[in-house]
């Protein structure tokens, strides 16, 4: 699963891509052909109102759903041709994903939730746990090893959820308004560490936010509308 | 990835003890009650076979009275002592014939009183039941003709009235009762009379077959011990065999029960002999003996150790069976148990699942986590049930009074069994996980 990549190619390419739900009467237009391409190194913010179809799109890019038609490339890999065990392995090892409500393991500690994707990727036990340290420590949670999600805030949750993204090294970082259950204040230190973690370490990331506030952080802001993209324009906000 | 999975079905039972000891106690006790049923249960068979082997398979009894009489009944002609010699002389292969009547009694020495059986018979019984005196004589021919006081006692009526001391040269007193001569093969040491267990009162006990002779009322015997015999233990039926008193029969006639009649004949076949040859040649001599026309039926009967043997170890393998079907059906319960807890824990944790699928695990290590967490629950179970069999078993059989017979096969088989169990009850709940949807299962509230 390596394929050749020229600095043209986008990382993420959707062409015409729909998804219908239901069948006949009842069914559900979500996306009526979006194209989308994101190159590597981007940080963009996917905006829209609720049912403009951003979080279908989502799922479609993390690989977690696939397009009724149209054609959606990864790395220059056709998605909808592969099978379900195949896009397991992509996710596995080339998405990470932040979920709005942090999605922890209950009465696991957060070494142990930020080590469970490198046990799926099979590594061994020791690198496995120096990886996850240091992902915690990336995140600000040096010393907060071994508490679980309850000992936690919801701040420190996503930071331990952020960090479970980021500990397999991933191409891509899904996130689906990561700030959504969070104030202000702990937003914005999530949106600080999002934004360093794309600058420093050259993550792509790609998030769903419905906040400006939070979208103001990004360097492209994608917005939907009824299926479509409305409007995609760099931010110009962004020093 | 096996180890892997391993690793995490692990951390997950870790994570729940109190939802995995409950799950696991159906299967915990399911494969104790199934080792428990079986290993009490060949405890028993080996018994029975133990106590036919010392009482000797070569034994014939003979008892007045029809086998099995629908309506017609004739009345039963009891034996004569002259009944038994015939037998001795007239039969071959014939080692030894002993007359015995037996019936309850109340022994007494000083202050001490034990309700007990009184066994009525000569030298012969001895050899006939293969029991052997620890001390003391036999009687003397001249104390088996002229009835004198002399009494053998079991090991049984030693302690009771003794207290285990030195007995021989003592005079006990016995008492016999009223009501109950018995003179079936229920009062016999071989099968023992069930009703005279425990009672201290000797009234009528549901042991009296309708043939007995009539007691003499508040009949009374003062004996001197001559004998102590060699004790024996329980009999295959659960009745004492070290509880009686032998005296000699012509004494039993005169002094206790008033007649001549003797309650059966036990006989032993000489060794290698066909019983079955001794047994039509006894049945011959006494439908002669007792005058029956060819048209008659037997007014008595002619019974083989080996068919109580092979009919006492049927039944108590068959009880085996039945009670080893009853806790394998409890297994399967808790099996039914374990999938229900594997169901609602799939439904339970369908989040944690979608979490798990999202990060890139395949369904198929989900599905091997869900089925190895549920087979190391119910091996886990089974392991805990052979423990709690093991104990249970050794306390039963001690309580039962059967040896403990350790089975490595059931152990083997219950533990196979029970992560058999695992896997057949888990898979269903592990396809259901892993072949939820991403999406809807993180989205499930």
């Amino acid at each position: 699963m390596h394929p050749p990549q020229t600095a043209e190619q986008p990382l993420i390419e959707l062409r015409g891509v729909t998804k219908v739900y239901g069948t006949g009467q009842a069914s559900m237009h979500a996306l009526r052909g979006v194209d989308l391409c994101i190159f590597e190194g981007e940080f963009v913010a996917v905006m829209g109102p609720s049912g403009s179809g951003k979080s279908t799109s989502m799922n479609i890019l993390g690989c977690l759903d696939t397009a009724t038609a149209g054609v959606y490339r990864f790395m220059g890999i056709e998605v909808n041709r592969l099978t379900r065990a195949q896009r397991t392995k992509l996710r596995r090892f080339y998405l990470g994903f932040v979920f709005q409500g942090f999605n922890l393991l209950n009465r696991t500690s957060a070494l142990e939730n930020v080590e469970l994707p490198l046990i799926y990727r099979g590594a061994p036990a020791h690198e496995r746990r120096a990886r996850a340290r240091e992902a915690l420590e990336i995140v600000g949670l040096k010393g907060w090893e071994s508490h679980t999600p309850g000992e936690l805030s919801g701040g420190q949750q996503q930071r331990v959820a952020i960090a479970r993204a980021i500990v397999t090294r991933p191409t891509v970082l899904f996130a689906d308004e990561p700030t959504g259950n969070l104030d202000t204040v702990r937003s914005h230190e999530i949106m600080e560490l999002l934004t360093g973690l794309n600058r420093d370490q050259g993550v792509t990331i790609v998030m769903v936010t419905h906040e400006a506030e939070m979208a103001a952080h990004c360097k492209r802001i994608v917005r939907f509308r009824d299926g479509l993209v409305a409007s995609d324009e760099p931010n110009v906000k962004e020093s | 990835m096996l180890w892997n999975t391993m690793l995490l079905a692990l951390r997950e039972i870790r994570r729940n003890v109190m939802r995995s000891v409950l799950t696991i106690l159906g299967i915990v006790i399911g494969v104790a009650a199934v080792i428990i049923m079986v290993t009490v249960g060949e405890g028993a068979t080996v018994q029975v076979r133990q106590q036919i082997a010392s009482m000797g398979s070569n034994l014939l009894m003979v008892t007045p009275g029809k086998r099995l009489g629908p309506g017609q009944s004739t009345g039963n002609v009891p034996f004569k002592e002259a009944d038994a010699r015939a037998i001795a002389r007239d039969v071959g292969s014939v080692k030894a014939v002993a007359p015995v009547s037996s019936q309850s009694v109340k022994a007494i020495y000083g202050n001490e009183n034990w309700s007990t059986q009184v066994t009525a018979s000569n030298n012969a019984y001895l050899q006939v039941t293969n029991r052997t005196l620890r001390s003391g004589r036999p009687f003397s021919d001249s104390e088996v003709r002229s009835g004198a006081a002399v009494c053998i006692v079991g090991e049984t009526v030693l302690k009771k009235l003794f207290g285990g001391q030195e007995a021989i040269g003592e005079r006990i007193r016995l008492h016999g009762s009223a009501s109950s001569t018995t003179s079936s093969s229920s009062g016999s040491t071989t099968s023992g009379s069930s009703s005279r267990s425990s009672s201290k009162s000797n009234g009528s006990s549901g042991s009296d077959s309708a043939s007995s002779t009539s007691g003499s009322g508040g009949s009374k015997l003062s004996c001197e011990v001559i004998g102590l015999l060699e004790g024996k233990g329980q009999s295959s039926m659960g009745t004492d065999q070290d509880d009686l008193v032998v005296i000699p029969l012509s004494t039993f006639q005169r002094r206790i029960a008033g007649s001549q009649d003797v309650g059966m004949i036990q006989i032993s076949v000489e060794e290698g002999a066909a019983t079955e040859k001794a047994q039509q040649d006894i049945r011959r001599l006494l439908r002669d003996r007792r005058h029956l026309s060819p048209s008659d039926d037997d007014n008595f009967n002619v019974m083989d150790m080996k068919e109580i043997v092979k009919m006492l170890t049927g039944t108590t393998q068959m009880m085996t069976a039945l009670l080893s079907a009853v806790a394998a059906v409890s297994l399967l319960v808790g099996g039914i148990g374990i999938m229900n807890i594997m169901l609602v824990s799939v439904t339970e944790r369908t989040r944690e699942i979608g979490i798990r699928l999202a990060i890139g695990a395949l369904e198929s290590e989900v599905l091997l986590q869900f089925l190895v967490e549920s087979v190391v629950l119910s091996s886990f179970g089974g392991l805990c049930g052979i423990a709690l069999a093991l104990g249970g078993s050794v306390w039963l059989a001690g309580l039962l009074r059967v040896p403990f017979v350790f089975n490595g096969g059931i152990v083997l088989l219950a533990f196979l069994f029970s992560a058999a169990v695992g896997v057949i009850f888990g898979y269903f709940p592990a396809l259901k996980a892993a072949r939820l949807d991403p999406i809807d299962a993180l989205r499930y509230e």
